[in-house]
């Protein structure tokens, strides 16, 4: 444990608080050994401490039990042997090793344990099959809506830069496998900037403009003829029919869904400044048989399991 | 009293035991009145069933508590808060009336102290026998005697400890994982921390948790008046003390039994007494509210043919003032006693009606944070809301959501569910309005669940409809006229 720059810190505090348990216990010794001499009260009845508040309140002397101070003592040996067994002096760590990420991992195997027999059943079968099981469809909706529904949304809609998962679009292939192998490793998809390879400002937007023309939106019909003459830069990953490539995650330009937005600016930033996507991995995070469930649900969000099993 | 001299004494003192003498009387049957009927509630009530299920269990693990016809979940901790106002206005009230009856006859640690008592007696004997026996060099008789005392008291402490927890794990289930060393560590922990709380405290701490340990005995003084009933003493009937013989009392001129106050000094009143106070000096801290001398000191005077009540039941208005028991009664009815009651019942009625009405439905409507507002085909605007719907009753419903607040509001997703009896599921639903309609910025929706199959369980909870900038009515063209 490197919690400190300097080793003397670790002394300190141990020194602190062996010091203080031991102050503790000290004190209580020396106060059990004490005698009072009690003397009565004015009225000749009870003897008090000699403090009065408020003109008239006083505190009477009467001792405490003594099973009272033995509470005392056994609450400094449970912390003494709490020192001894868990971290709590300076950098020690403890006889029982416990630390909190310990524990979380502990319950992690835990849960596990008792979760894992389930899933163990689902990644035995085809996806297609899982996918109809409603009883998986209720864990990969759960599953969906824990992890990925921040990004993709409760209905995995998406929104601008997150893909909708419900429609049959898919940037790298929409079969249960290849939705499984997304999950598991994730994805980056990268648009390089191409405003300097096109040229000038004005290509960019006739680049544009053709973009548009190419899933029948409403473009400016001089700058698009214009910009088809540019568009083999791009053909090089989104094709030549401008259909995509689902092999490099390109995306099919001639249909009228936008990750980013189909407006004319949109489009011309996009080309500019190009876009840079990340799909996290889960499978270190979620483990292949709960991407397995979730991959099922997933592909059943755009398809009809039942109907094709 | 004699006058106490300079004493010196340590911080820390050994407790003195107490033995109190057994007495019977009205009061000690009515706490054995109290100890049959606290104890067969509370070690009755986890063996009852109900519809299959236990009928009272508190179930931690999956955060639901079934009391009998009711299922309450971790959101309707409300209740639980309310019925500890209940009792802590239940306890002002009673105490301000008639002072600690709650400590004298009903509360667990005077129960269990009778009890265990009853046991002590049975084996080691009365209260001189116990002295006896205590004095006593160990031998066979000690020795068995004291080890079947704390057998039994052992036996009784872990049934208690058992039926604790068999409230939170199934009663049933428990004594068949007992019998066969099945427990779960925490259970072990919980019974074997109950038994041993219920031995260490009824059998050994006794008066000392009323006296060093127990908040409630402290703060009810607050609550005292001098219209509280306690237990007193009447100084004026009962002094100056002192033994008598019946023949001197038939005997002697009238004068001579005028200077004899009634009180004996036979210090029965002492004896019984289970926190070892003399009553005959007043209210005490100590003083539970017992009666135990009560009983004791009426069974005297009714040997020396003098009248009950040199002991009794008053307030301190009445034994100074020396009035009469109606004069007495009528002060029970002052303004402390009857704003407590006010409260009290306006609490009871509040708690009982809401629990009554309530429905067995819950829904928390959760905006996506993701997404604002998203124009879909037709210009209409969409919104994505998670709805976490409980099914709080025990039988499963079919439901309907429905949504409103702007025109032409509706879902874009199913609006039809299945949940199960105790049942819990969170629905992603989409809503869309028309194009043009809402303003830009919030609007104020609701969403309703409704039963389909029970209407009369639903609910209707609040959320906010966003619609982008531009594509809504801007902030001072509300539409107010159509509504």
């Amino acid at each position: 444990m490197a919690d400190f720059t300097s080793g003397f810190w670790n002394i300190f505090i141990t020194v602190l608080t062996l010091l203080g348990v031991f102050g503790c216990g000290l004190l209580l010794w020396a106060q059990s050994r004490q005698q009072i001499v009690v003397k009565p009260g004015a009225d000749g009845e009870v003897g008090t401490t000699g403090h009065v508040w408020d003109e008239n309140l006083t505190e009477l002397n009467t001792p405490m039990p003594r099973w009272w101070m033995w509470l005392f003592y056994i609450t400094i040996v449970f912390g003494l042997v709490y020192l001894y067994l868990y971290p709590g002096l300076g950098s020690y760590a403890g006889k029982l090793g416990w630390t909190s990420t310990g524990e979380y991992a502990e319950e992690l195997k835990k849960a596990d344990a008792e979760y894992g027999p389930l899933f163990d059943g689902f990644v035995k079968q085809d996806l297609k099959t899982v996918a109809a099981d409603p009883k998986a469809h209720a864990i990969g909706e759960r599953l969906f809506l824990t992890y990925c529904s921040q990004c993709h949304g409760s209905d995995a809609h998406g929104s601008k830069g997150f893909p909708n998962l419900t429609d049959k679009d898919w940037l790298y292939g929409g079969d249960p496998e290849t939705i499984k192998t997304t999950l598991l490793h994730g994805r980056n998809g990268i648009m390089p900037p191409m405003g300097a390879a096109l040229g000038s400002e004005k290509d960019v937007e006739n680049v544009a403009q053709y973009v548009l023309s190419l899933s029948d939106s409403t473009s400016d019909p001089i700058k698009r003829v214009l910009g088809q003459s540019k568009f083999a830069v791009c053909a090089a990953c989104h094709g030549a029919d401008a259909k995509g490539n689902q092999a490099l995650g390109s995306p099919n330009l001639t249909d009228k869904i936008w990750l980013y937005g189909g407006s004319a600016d949109t489009i011309m930033e996009t080309i500019r400044k190009g876009r840079n996507n990340v799909m996290p991995a889960f499978k270190d995070f979620l483990g292949e048989a709960k991407v397995h469930v979730l991959a099922a649900y997933v592909w059943s969000l755009s398809n009809d399991p039942v109907a094709q099993k | 009293m004699s006058t106490p001299e300079v004493s010196v004494i340590k911080m820390y003192a050994a407790r003195e035991e107490i033995y109190p003498r057994e007495i019977k009387g009205r009061y000690a049957t009515l706490r054995w009145l109290c100890v049959w009927l606290t104890q067969l509630v509370f070690y009755g009530l986890p063996w009852l069933q109900w519809n299959d299920r236990q009928a009272l269990l508190f179930d931690l693990g999956a955060r639901k508590f079934y009391i009998f016809g009711i299922v309450l979940w971790p959101q309707d901790f409300i209740y639980l808060a309310v019925l500890l106002i209940i009792c802590a206005y239940g306890l002002f009230l009673v105490t301000a009336v008639a002072g600690r009856v709650w400590c004298g006859f009903a509360c667990p640690q005077t129960v269990y102290t009778e009890i265990f008592m009853w046991i002590e007696r049975q084996v080691e004997g009365t209260r001189s026998a116990r002295m006896r026996l205590d004095k006593q060099p160990w031998g066979i008789d000690k020795l068995w005697r004291k080890s079947a005392k704390h057998l039994a008291w052992g036996a009784v402490a872990l049934w208690t400890g058992l039926t604790f927890v068999g409230y939170f794990t199934p009663v049933r289930s428990l004594i068949g994982a007992v019998a066969s060393l099945g427990l779960g560590p925490w259970e072990w922990f919980w019974i074997l921390f109950y038994s041993l709380a219920t031995y260490g405290n009824a059998g050994w701490m006794r008066e000392q948790v009323c006296k060093y340990m127990c908040p409630y005995a402290r703060f009810q003084s607050s609550m005292f008046d001098k219209d509280t009933l306690i237990i007193t003493y009447d100084t004026d009937r009962g002094e100056p003390r002192g033994p008598r013989s019946k023949t001197a009392a038939a005997t002697a001129s009238v004068a001579a039994a005028n200077a004899q106050g009634d009180c004996i000094d036979c210090s029965m009143c002492v004896q019984v007494c289970p926190t070892g106070i003399d009553i005959r000096d007043g209210l005490q801290y100590e003083c539970i509210g017992c009666a135990a001398c009560v009983d004791a000191c009426n069974s005297v005077m009714a040997k020396i043919d003098l009248p009950a009540g040199l002991i009794r039941y008053s307030t301190d208005h009445a034994i100074s003032k020396k009035w009469s028991f109606k004069q007495m009664q009528a002060r029970v009815l002052r303004p402390r006693v009857l704003i407590y009651t006010a409260i009290l019942a306006l609490i009871v009625t509040a708690f009982f009606t809401s629990l009554f009405m309530r429905t067995p439905l819950k829904m928390d409507v959760i905006r996506d944070r993701g997404s604002m507002g998203r124009e879909v085909e037709e210009g209409m605007i969409e919104n994505v809301y998670r709805l976490q719907i409980m099914n709080t009753d025990e039988i499963s419903h079919h439901f309907k959501i429905s949504v409103h607040g702007i025109d032409g509001i509706a879902l874009a997703s199913a609006d039809e569910l299945d949940l199960e009896g105790t049942g819990s599921r969170a629905v992603p639903v989409r809503v869309r309005i028309p194009a043009g309609e809402g303003r830009s910025g919030s609007n104020k929706i609701s969403f309703t669940l409704v039963a389909t199959d029970h209407d009369s369980q639903q609910v209707t909870e609040k959320a906010v409809f966003f619609v982008p900038r531009g594509a809504g009515h801007d902030d001072h063209d509300k539409k107010h006229d159509d509504h």
